[in-house]
C-alpha cells in the first residue's frame, strides 16, 4: 500500500471513529431519557402531587419532598445569589487585575467543581452536628455554597462584556460609582446574570450528595425549616434502593420530575443567553 | 479601569453631593463578599481537618496505606476506599478522554453548520442530568446490560492477555469498578468535549487552511496542527474532567457495588471515597466518623490539586492567546 493510500485510510478511519462517538453520546442521552420516560411517566398521576410519601406497601405521593426542594431550593438560591452577584462585582468592576482577584478567581474556579459530597460533610460538621438534628436551613446553606461559584463566574463574565464607554459615559454624567454598576452595568447585563442564576437552580436541584448530611429526609409533611425536610434528590436515593415496588416506582416518577425540571431549566438559561448576545 | 477611578476620585473631590460613602459602602460590601469565596475554601479545609485530627492522630500515616475498614473492631485503612477513586476516575479518562476528542473533531469540523449547535447542546445536556439519575440508570440497565454482554466478551478476550488479563476478571454482577468507572466516563464527557470544542474553534483558520493546502487530510490538520496549538488547553479540560470524575458522588455510589475489600479484578465489586461516606456517615459516630470525614479532607485535597493544575493550564492559554492578539 502506498503512502499516500495509508494517509486517506487514516484519515477514513478516524473520522469514521469521530463520527461514531459522537453517535454514542447522543446515544447515551437518548438511552437515558428513554429509559426515564419509560418508567416514569406511568407512575406520573394526581396521587403524586397531591399525597405524601408513602409508608412501604402502600399507595403515596411526593406532595411534601416536591415541596421541599422547592423550598429548600429557593432559600439556597435565596442566600447564594446575592454572595454570588457581589463577588462577581468585585471581580470585575473593582479589583479587576488585583492578586487578590486573581486568587479569589482561581479558588472560585476550583470550587465551581469541588466534590458536593464534601461541602454536605463541611456543612454537617458546621451546622448540624453543633446543633444535634438534620435541617432543612443545613441543606440550603450547603446548596447555597454550590450556587456561590457558579453565580460568581457568570457575573463577572457578564459584567465584563458591558462596554468601558457606557461605564464612562455614565461616570462623566457625575454618577457615582455605585450608581454605573447599579443601573447601568447591571442593568445591560441582567439577562446574563438571570442565566446564571438559572444554570445555579438547575445544578442544585437534582444534588443529592450535599443533601444526606444536612437535611436528610422526612416521611411526613414539614415545613419547618429547622427539622429534617423531605426532598426529591433524597428520596429518590432511598426508594430507588428500597426492595419495595411502590418506592421504586415512585423513585423513577420522582427522577423523570426532577430531570425534566433540570433539563427545561438549562435549556431555557441557553436560549436567554442566546437572545441577548445576538442583540 | 483605573482612569475611570482616577476621574471618580477628582469628581469626588470637586462635588459635595458625590456618593462618596455610597461608593466605599459598595466597594466594601462586594469586597467582603469576594473574601467570603476564600473563607468558604479556608473553612472547609481546617474544619475537614480539626474533626479528622483524632483518626490522623490515632492510626497515623498507616491510615493511608492500610487496606481494612473495620466497623465492628473500629480499625480504618483508606487504601481501598483511595485506590477504588483512583481507578474508576483513571478508567473514566481512558474511555472519557478519546470520546471527547472524536465528539470535538465531529463538532468542529465535520459537522454541518446546521448541526453544530443542536449536537453541542446534546452532549452539554449530558451534563446536566442529575448524577443520582446516572446512578439509577446505571444500576437497573447500563449494570445489567454491561454484565451479560459486554463482560463475558472482555474476560474471554483481553482476560487472557497477560500482565493484564488479571484486571479483567469477576462475578458477572454488572455492579463493579469498572461499570462506575463506564458511567463516570458519560458523565464527564461533556465536560472535556466542550472545552475542547472552545479550543478547536479558536485555532486561526489561517493556520488551518495552510495545512490543508500542503495537502494534509483533515486528520493530519487535527494531529499536526490543531492538537498542538490547543495542547493546553486540552490537558487542561482533561484534568477538568478528571476533578469532577474524582468527586462524583451518588453514581458512582450507585453502581460501584460498595464493597470495601481490595481486588486486582475490575470487573469486582470496590468502593470509592465519595461512594463509602454517602454510604456509612449517617450511621457512623467516633472514630469512624472521623475517618469519614478524613476520607472527605483526602478527597477534596486530591480534587484541589487536580482542578489547581487544570486552572494552571488552561490560565496559561488565555495570557497566550492575550499575548497573541495584541
Amino acid at each position: 500500500m502506498s503512502k499516500y493510500q495509508t494517509r486517506k485510510l487514516v484519515n477514513y478511519f478516524n473520522l469514521v471513529a469521530s463520527l461514531v462517538v459522537t453517535a454514542l453520546g447522543l446515544f447515551m442521552l437518548a438511552w437515558i431519557l428513554s429509559v426515564l420516560f419509560s418508567k416514569g411517566f406511568q407512575y406520573i398521576n394526581w396521587a403524586v402531587f397531591t399525597q405524601m410519601t408513602p409508608p412501604p406497601g402502600s399507595a403515596g405521593g411526593l406532595l411534601n419532598a416536591i415541596f421541599g426542594t422547592l423550598v429548600i431550593t429557593f432559600f439556597a438560591v435565596l442566600i447564594g445569589t446575592p454572595i454570588g452577584i457581589m463577588a462577581g462585582t468585585y471581580l470585575s468592576e473593582f479589583g479587576a487585575n488585583s492578586r487578590f482577584s486573581s486568587t479569589v478567581r482561581f479558588i472560585n474556579d476550583v470550587l465551581l467543581s469541588a466534590p458536593s459530597i464534601v461541602v454536605g460533610v463541611f456543612v454537617y460538621t458546621l451546622i448540624v452536628e453543633p446543633q444535634g438534628h438534620f435541617s432543612g436551613w443545613a441543606g440550603a446553606i450547603a446548596l447555597a455554597i454550590l450556587v456561590i461559584p457558579v453565580v460568581v463566574r457568570t457575573t463577572e463574565d457578564m459584567l465584563k462584556l458591558v462596554p468601558q464607554q457606557l461605564r464612562e459615559a455614565a461616570a462623566a454624567l457625575g454618577a457615582p460609582r455605585y450608581t454605573v454598576t447599579l443601573s447601568i452595568v447591571y442593568k445591560a447585563a441582567l439577562s446574563g446574570m438571570i442565566t446564571g442564576i438559572l444554570l445555579a437552580t438547575a445544578r442544585i436541584m437534582g444534588e443529592t450528595a450535599p443533601l444526606l448530611f444536612t437535611a436528610l429526609n422526612n416521611q411526613f409533611w414539614s415545613s419547618n425549616m429547622n427539622e429534617p425536610i423531605a426532598n426529591m434528590p433524597v428520596v429518590i436515593y432511598q426508594y430507588a434502593l428500597s426492595p419495595y415496588e411502590d418506592w421504586q416506582n415512585l423513585a423513577w416518577a420522582a427522577a423523570l420530575l426532577i430531570t425534566l425540571s433540570v433539563l427545561t431549566m438549562n435549556i431555557v438559561a441557553r436560549y436567554t443567553l442566546k437572545g441577548s448576545s445576538s442583540r | 479601569m483605573t482612569t475611570l477611578e482616577s476621574a471618580h476620585t477628582q469628581v469626588a473631590k470637586k462635588s459635595k453631593n458625590s456618593g462618596a460613602l455610597g461608593d466605599s459602602i459598595f466597594k466594601g460590601t462586594a469586597f467582603f463578599f469576594a473574601a467570603m469565596v476564600l473563607v468558604v475554601l479556608f473553612g472547609i479545609m481546617l474544619l475537614l481537618l480539626k474533626e479528622a485530627w483524632p483518626t490522623f492522630a490515632h492510626f497515623g500515616f498507616g491510615f493511608f496505606y492500610h487496606s481494612e475498614w473495620d466497623v465492628v473492631n473500629n480499625q480504618y485503612g483508606a487504601l481501598v476506599p483511595i485506590v477504588g477513586t483512583l481507578v474508576t476516575s483513571l478508567i473514566a479518562i481512558l474511555i472519557g478522554v478519546p470520546v471527547s476528542f472524536g465528539i470535538a473533531i465531529f463538532i468542529t469540523l465535520m459537522a454541518p453548520n446546521w448541526m453544530k449547535r443542536p449536537v453541542g447542546i446534546a452532549i452539554e445536556l449530558l451534563a446536566a442530568v442529575p448524577s443520582i439519575i446516572y446512578g439509577m440508570w446505571g444500576l437497573f440497565y447500563f449494570a445489567p446490560w454491561f454484565a451479560n454482554s459486554m463482560q463475558p466478551i472482555m474476560t474471554s478476550t483481553l482476560g487472557n492477555v497477560p500482565l493484564i488479563g488479571q484486571f479483567f476478571q469477576g462475578p458477572p454482577i454488572g455492579v463493579s469498578i469498572f461499570t462506575a468507572g463506564v458511567v463516570l466516563a458519560i458523565m464527564i464527557i461533556p465536560f472535556i468535549a466542550s472545552i475542547m470544542r472552545d479550543m478547536f474553534e479558536v485555532v486561526p483558520t489561517a493556520l488551518k487552511e495552510s495545512a490543508f493546502a500542503m495537502g494534509s487530510t483533515t486528520w493530519e490538520v487535527v494531529w499536526k496542527v490543531i492538537l498542538p496549538y490547543t495542547k493546553a488547553g486540552v490537558i487542561g479540560g482533561i484534568m477538568l474532567g478528571l476533578g469532577r470524575a474524582l468527586g462524583e458522588t451518588m453514581a458512582v455510589a450507585f453502581v460501584v457495588g460498595n464493597s470495601l475489600e481490595l481486588n486486582t479484578g475490575l470487573f469486582y465489586p470496590g468502593a470509592t471515597i465519595a461512594s463509602t461516606m454517602a454510604n456509612e456517615f449517617n450511621e457512623a459516630s467516633g472514630l469512624h466518623m472521623s475517618s469519614l470525614i478524613a476520607l472527605a479532607l483526602i478527597l477534596f485535597i486530591i480534587t484541589f490539586v487536580v482542578l489547581s493544575i487544570a486552572k494552571w493550564f488552561l490560565l496559561r492559554l488565555e495570557k497566550v492567546q492575550e499575548g497573541s492578539k495584541t
